[in-house]
């Protein structure tokens, strides 16, 4: 079989279980749709928080991002996992004990505001369709390289599967869709990701492999590092392995986007609902740690493939005659993701660090894709990693429907505009906004607006400097109030807002130099969170003291068990 | 400690060794990130760990396993802390 019939075969097998499993577990009242019955395993949450957290960018760009940053792609690969520990740590077993169904209710009931509660709903919303939009592009562009339909079929496939799981299931149909995406992506990232590390350094985990020596071809017997920092000068560019070289970014820097990616990460809504499914503060803490083991599975594999992605792709292209290209650079040519400018009209591609010399123009998303054939790995290996792929972006998309779905019809609706809605009519609600949110996010995957992608590192920041300092000291300070909590949290917005539209869009020519502090747009959102911390202490300080019920509140959650008359031990 | 489960609840000293942990995992968290893989990545890189510089591996490798033990130690310390003052 070729490489579209092993494709339409796991594609279709892959679906039909994912809309099996929807409709074996749909959800019957608010609790299932919102929390799934908050009857979720440890161990299951763990694999859903790992598929709902690996989005599209980390199955198809992280690899391809590291292998052009070297050392510096060390703030994806911490960024994205550290702040697993400020959320076992700081958040996740607290709001499970608190144990409503979103996080504008842990907001809006800690702060006894409806204000503060509206200000997280519209920082969620915001977060998730800026997220999800990348997500459904990637479906359709996944569809369009591998089986052949134009980039909008391929977004309206995605729309109507997510419909019927999301809208159907809600979060019991989608917790366990997205066990089985997880067991689908590991399987179909770790596979090519063991086979090239065995083929390069004769060492099957490719963990360790990219430490090994190199088997055969020109570098036979050299560490693979050590080649790839030697490629790295012989084409002008900073050595691999270096860490704040020039061209490189600077300490500053990478401490500060590691540091906003980490905070952003706790802070992200469709991440910290996914602690509320479980069934107790306990389960809560066990369930993060098998979520960080199952990512860290792939994210301690990707800088392997990002290193051996790039000796192959150097190698194989830099000094080849064109005429001679192997086939997988004229599949690929046709995506526009990699290109041949013949500068000097000889024929060969020339690969450089200097730009008026460079002839090869290689987008990062191929990296991960294309590996598979140009590590000459049979059709089934390619099939898998389109699977795994879609699998990645269906999940994480379904994850953060949900947020949008919940945030209009509970923390909207339910909680601000119709505090006596019944449970039925609120879950059909939900349905609803689902569905809406689903369309909405298709129209916006099939006409991208240009900034989709500077606006990522927005959707971090934004996390980073409005959520977790008033998630955190809600639970850990019982002084800070509502005027604190308001004003921290529009402080910090506004702060991280500006200074990311400044330097983005009114005067993106600035360089490191008019960056404050050497910090850049990226990594600013650790500035807006200590701000954000800074103010919301100040005035809380400054204004009355929060009531008496909150006091007890926060002790309250502070505990693993209920203690209090209502709960089943009493002091 | 194990064998009285109707041992009086004490919330205020369960706190109490909650923070410490959290604290002593937080600064764990933060040398192993910040410290090792970021501020000390240069003078790391001088030795090796087979074919890695060591900083490099810490920032692509290493910090990310020391996570993952850091949530096996809170996950079981957590809950031995709960028993003990009687919260579990």
């Amino acid at each position: 079989m070729d490489i579209p019939g092993w494709t339409y075969l796991t594609v279709g097998l892959s679906f039909s279980l994912y809309i099996g499993i929807a409709i074996w577990t749909r959800a019957k009242s608010t609790k299932g749709f919102y929390v799934a019955g908050q009857g979720v395993p440890a161990l299951a949450n763990g694999m859903a928080t790992g598929a709902d957290w690996m989005s599209a960018a980390s199955f198809i760009s992280m690899a391809g991002l590291i292998s052009f940053m070297g050392y510096t792609g060390t703030v994806y690969l911490m960024g994205w996992t550290g702040g697993y520990v400020l959320l076992a740590l700081l958040l996740a077993p607290y709001l499970r004990k608190f144990g409503r169904f979103t996080v504008p209710d842990f907001v809006g009931a800690r702060y006894e505001s409806d204000a503060a509660r509206i200000v997280a709903v519209v920082c969620a919303i915001f977060v998730s369709f800026t997220y999800v939009s990348g997500q459904m592009r990637g479906v359709g562009v996944v569809f369009s390289r591998f089986l052949e339909v134009p980039v909008n079929t391929g977004v309206i496939i995605g729309m109507a599967l997510v419909f019927v799981y999301a809208t159907l299931g809600g979060m019991r149909g989608i917790t366990y869709t997205q066990v089985a995406q997880y067991v689908v992506l590991i399987i179909a990232y770790l596979i090519p990701a063991v086979a090239i590390s065995w083929t390069m350094t004769g060492n099957p985990v490719p963990q360790l492999g990219f430490g090994d020596t190199i088997k055969d071809g020109q570098h036979a017997g050299l560490y693979l590092l050590e080649a790839l920092d030697g490629i790295h000068r012989d084409l002008g560019l900073p050595e691999y392995t270096a860490a704040f070289v020039a061209g490189k970014k600077s300490m500053i820097d990478v401490g500060a986007i590691t540091l906003a990616l980490m905070v952003g990460t706790a802070g992200l809504p469709h991440v910290l609902i996914r602690f509320y499914t479980v069934k107790s503060a306990r389960a809560a803490r066990w369930s993060v740690m098998w979520a960080l083991i199952f990512i860290g599975l792939l994210y301690t594999a990707a800088p392997a493939v990002a290193a051996f992605a790039r000796v192959n792709m150097v190698d194989s292209l830099h000094g080849t005659a064109y005429s001679e290209a192997p086939p997988w650079f004229k599949t690929w040519e046709t995506t526009e993701l990699i290109a041949f400018e013949d500068k000097n009209a000889d024929g060969v591609i020339t690969y450089s660090g200097d730009q008026a010399v460079n002839e090869l123009h290689v987008d990062r998303d191929i990296m991960v894709l294309a590996n598979p054939e140009i590590a000459r790995l049979p059709a089934w290996v390619v099939a898998l990693v389109v699977a795994g792929a879609l699998a990645a972006a269906l999940s994480t998309a379904a994850g953060l429907l949900l947020v949008i779905s919940s945030a209009v019809s509970h923390d909207l609706i339910k909680s601000i505009w119709a505090r006596d809605l019944s449970d039925q009519k609120e879950l059909r609600i939900a349905r609803w906004a689902a569905g809406g949110a689903v369309v909405v996010a298709g129209v916006v995957g099939i006409y991208p607006p240009g900034f989709v992608a500077q606006v990522v590192a927005f959707a971090f920041g934004l996390a980073a400097s409005s959520f977790f300092p008033v998630l955190v000291l809600g639970i850990f300070n019982r002084r800070v109030n509502k005027q604190g909590a308001i004003a921290g949290m529009v402080s910090g917005l506004l702060f991280t807002a500006l200074y990311i539209v400044w330097f983005r869009f009114v005067d993106p020519s600035a360089g490191a130099e008019q960056w404050w502090f050497g910090i850049s747009p990226e990594g600013i959102g650790s500035l807006g969170m200590m701000l954000n911390f800074a103010v919301m202490l100040t005035v809380s300080h400054l204004t009355p003291p929060p009531s008496e019920e909150v006091r007890t509140m926060v002790e309250e959650l502070r505990l693993p068990r209920q203690t209090t008359p209502q709960g089943s031990k009493i002091i | 400690m194990d064998g009285q489960p109707d041992k009086t609840p004490d919330p205020r000293g369960y706190w109490r060794a909650n923070l410490r942990l959290v604290s002593l995992l937080l600064v764990i968290w933060a040398i192993a990130s910040f410290g090792l893989s970021i501020i000390f990545v240069e003078p790391l890189n001088e030795t090796r760990l087979a074919g890695f510089p060591l900083g490099f591996w810490f920032a692509h490798q290493g910090s990310i396993y020391v996570f993952i033990l850091l949530l096996v130690a809170y996950a079981l310390l957590a809950d031995r802390i709960a028993r003990k003052y009687g919260v579990d």
